[in-house]
């Protein structure tokens, strides 16, 4: 069970071996995380990220491997992870993405809906069995990794931001209409983040650590706000970026 | 209607004897009780979660309501739901953390279990069902001169509840807590009904004081009451600005009172840092009063009408509120007469004052320590002012001997409480540090209040867990009483 600061015991990652996976499940497993189930597409990365969940105080790991780019195996992958844990969910994390490469995506009718299965159709598909799941058991919750650039769409990154804006705004509905079930959703935007994944990505401003983005998931677990924002100050930051006029913000987003 | 769960003989469980069939003289219908999906939570506000809840309307329902819940298996729920539920009671929701909620299980409410029966004129013995709040039985018995021999905070509890708890009130230095008053009980169990007393079945009368349900449905008690002569209490107030003088105070004082607290300033620091007051307090005699009167307590007007805003409680607000009591408070006054619900239940006069804290919620740390550690209770206060969390009435007593169950609160010594609104990033790891200073004193934390206690400091806290799972195992052999807070702390086997 959770407890009253929504620290979780037992933890399904999907993506589990992501930077910022990572920094949240050690966090996690620091606080009262004790069974740590890590889903992912490397089985050598997950193995580390499970190794690592062991020395932050994790008892009982295991892994379960699946890709993306192939949304059919949502629903087994899910029913995989839930039974390794064997007992109740508390916290479900949907840390799957992809950066893509804008330039080389934009003309390939391949590439571009591979992105988009991969950051929207997928983590919907398995959401859905998510959302049985938990509804059933009267409790859990969900964080999904979505990001601050979905929030207002980067036109030179538009397939990632875009893909990343149908999933937040999905969500969002979905949050809500989980109200009075005991299961909860919340959103992670964060700003954008030093990882394997965004290697060689220019550092915009509120440019962060997966630490700092794993404290400030903590502290949205205690809070119960549908939207975790890190920094958490980019609340109000995009709250103006939002009604910036387009002019504006194709000068400030393309520089 | 067979108390015995099908598929399980009496004579798998040693040294207890599970009696073959119930009174039969409640409500009887041949429709199943309506089982609800709800959202629960406790008075905190935190960590709701989703339950099916069934009212029985008698103990026959009770025991149906586990025979059909093993019958289908672990987690099959009077709906068909199936989970990992498991089965816990519930009263009033009094309860601060997870203690009457499990999540996808089924939760039984006492409230239809209500009849209170005639109190005994010589001895003040009375037989009252389960889901009887402590408010309605002081009702009645006041009317001929009987009070609740335990009033923990808040009269809006069942006693169904205060067995759960083993509550205590202002005068457990010299009454004990609840159980030392409770004459016998019935109890519903997956294997079946028991009568139980401290002479009959002491085992697992025992295990069941404080153990929050988890070893069975309490249906009905039988709790002798404490005889009062007026509705008024003669109560000593002193101010003192520092921790130690109080503690001093009370330590000398308290054995000339049935009733002795402290409300503690917690938010005060430098040299106000502690600084209390304490009130102590006898029932009023004849003699004593100028009009006697055995009226019962108004019923409450004032109540919050909805969840406030986020950060209503704050700093601010909480520390203009201690300098108002403290200030308002008698800086010494002798036999003032008070009314019993002015005394007792200051709290009760303010409907849903837990919506104050906001859509957040809060929790209580509620812990105790023996004699030996006062020095805990003294560096508690201090790492609380220092955290700069804020915190709010504290409340400090002191605590005669426990008693024999292994899973009940009280231990001869200190306890203190406050409450703390959620939010404050700090405020899981203060708690936390809490933990480890009061368990290495070899004090612990109430279940009660508790929301966000490990595994591991319970285990610390409570060393005889082991003893109370082996009970439980002979009356509960395939873990259906569970609860959110079962899972949380490992009460449950697994």
């Amino acid at each position: 069970m959770e407890n009253a600061f929504g620290q979780p015991q037992n933890v399904v990652v999907f993506g589990g071996s992501s930077d910022i996976a990572r920094a949240i499940t050690k966090k996690l497993c620091a606080a009262r995380a004790h069974t740590v189930i890590l889903a992912g597409r490397n089985q050598a990365l997950l193995d580390v990220a499970a190794i690592e969940a062991q020395e932050y105080g994790a008892t009982k790991t295991d892994t379960v491997l699946f890709d993306a780019v192939e949304p059919a195996n949502a629903a087994r992958t899910v029913a995989d992870a839930f039974e390794k844990v064997g007992d109740q969910i508390d916290l479900v994390v949907i840390s799957v993405g992809l950066l893509g490469d804008q330039k080389a995506d934009e003309d390939d009718a391949v590439a571009a809906a591979r992105l988009i299965t991969v950051n929207v159709t997928w983590p919907v598909a398995a959401l859905a069995e998510i959302r049985r799941r938990l509804v059933a058991q009267g409790s859990g919750r969900i964080l999904v990794m979505s990001s601050a650039a979905a929030i207002r769409i980067r036109p030179n990154a538009y397939l990632y931001s875009g893909a990343k804006a149908g999933l937040d705004q999905l969500c969002v509905g979905l949050a809500q209409s989980l109200e009075g079930t005991g299961v909860k959703l919340q959103l992670l935007r964060p700003a954008v983040v030093r990882t394997k994944m965004t290697v060689g990505v220019a550092e915009p401003p509120f440019t962060t650590g997966a630490n700092e983005v794993a404290e400030n998931v903590m502290r949205g677990l205690a809070s119960n706000d549908l939207v975790i924002w890190s920094p958490p100050v980019l609340r109000y930051v995009f709250f103006l970026v939002r009604h910036l006029p387009t002019p504006i913000w194709r000068e400030l987003a393309d520089r | 209607m067979k108390a015995t769960a099908p598929g399980v003989s009496g004579g798998d469980i040693v040294g207890l004897r599970p009696e073959p069939a119930l009174e039969t003289n409640n409500h009887r219908s041949e429709e199943p009780t309506p089982a609800e999906a709800r959202l629960l939570r406790g008075w905190g506000r935190t960590a709701p979660t989703t339950a099916h809840v069934v009212a029985p309307r008698g103990p026959d329902e009770v025991a149906a309501l586990l025979g059909v819940f093993d019958a289908r298996g672990q987690g099959a729920g009077p709906d068909g739901h199936t989970g990992r539920g498991g089965v816990i009671p519930r009263g009033l929701g009094r309860s601060y953390g997870d203690a009457a909620q499990s999540a996808g299980g089924v939760v039984v409410d006492t409230r239809n279990l209500g009849r209170i029966g005639q109190i005994d004129p010589e001895s003040g013995d009375v037989e009252v069902d389960a889901g009887v709040s402590l408010d309605a039985l002081l009702r009645v018995g006041l009317q001929s001169g009987w009070f609740i021999p335990v009033s923990p905070g808040t009269r809006q509890v069942t006693v169904g509840g205060a067995i759960a708890a083993d509550v205590h009130g202002k005068n457990h230095h010299v009454d004990g807590s609840f159980a030392s008053h409770v004459l016998s009980m019935r109890l519903v169990t997956p294997i079946g009904a028991f009568t139980l007393s401290p002479t009959r079945d002491p085992d697992l009368f025992w295990a069941t004081m404080g153990a929050m349900g988890l070893t069975g449905v309490v249906t009905s008690l039988t709790l002798q009451m404490l005889p009062i002569e007026t509705n008024q209490m003669l109560v000593d107030t002193e101010r003192f600005s520092d921790l130690e003088s109080v503690m001093e105070a009370m330590v000398v004082g308290d054995a000339g009172y049935r009733y002795s607290l402290a409300w503690v300033d917690t938010m005060a620091r430098g040299a106000r840092r502690g600084r209390a007051i304490l009130t102590r307090g006898s029932h009023a005699k004849h003699a004593d009063v100028e009009r006697v009167s055995l009226k019962g307590p108004r019923t409450r007007s004032l109540s919050v009408p909805f969840v406030a805003p986020r950060g209503c409680v704050n700093r601010w607000s909480v520390r203009t509120f201690d300098e108002f009591w403290y200030r308002s408070a008698s800086r010494h006054e002798v036999g003032e007469a008070q009314s019993l619900a002015a005394y007792f239940h200051p709290l009760d006069t303010v409907g849903h004052w837990n919506r104050l804290y906001g859509p957040r919620g809060f929790v209580q740390y509620h812990f105790c320590v023996p004699d030996n550690a006062s020095a805990s209770v003294v560096e508690v206060i201090e790492r609380l002012a220092e955290s700069r969390l804020t915190s709010f009435l504290a409340v400090l007593k002191r605590f005669g001997p426990g008693n024999p169950a292994p899973l009940s609160f009280p231990l001869a010594g200190w306890t203190l409480s406050f409450d703390l609104p959620v939010g404050s990033p700090s405020l899981p790891g203060v708690l936390d540090d809490l933990d480890g200073l009061v368990a290495t004193a070899k004090g612990r934390v109430y279940f009660a209040k508790d929301a966000r206690l490990s595994a591991h400091h319970m285990g610390l806290m409570y060393p005889r867990l082991d003893e109370f799972l082996q009970i439980k195992s002979r009356i509960d052999p395939k873990d259906q009483l569970t609860s959110d807070l079962a899972r949380r702390l490992g009460l449950v086997g697994k």
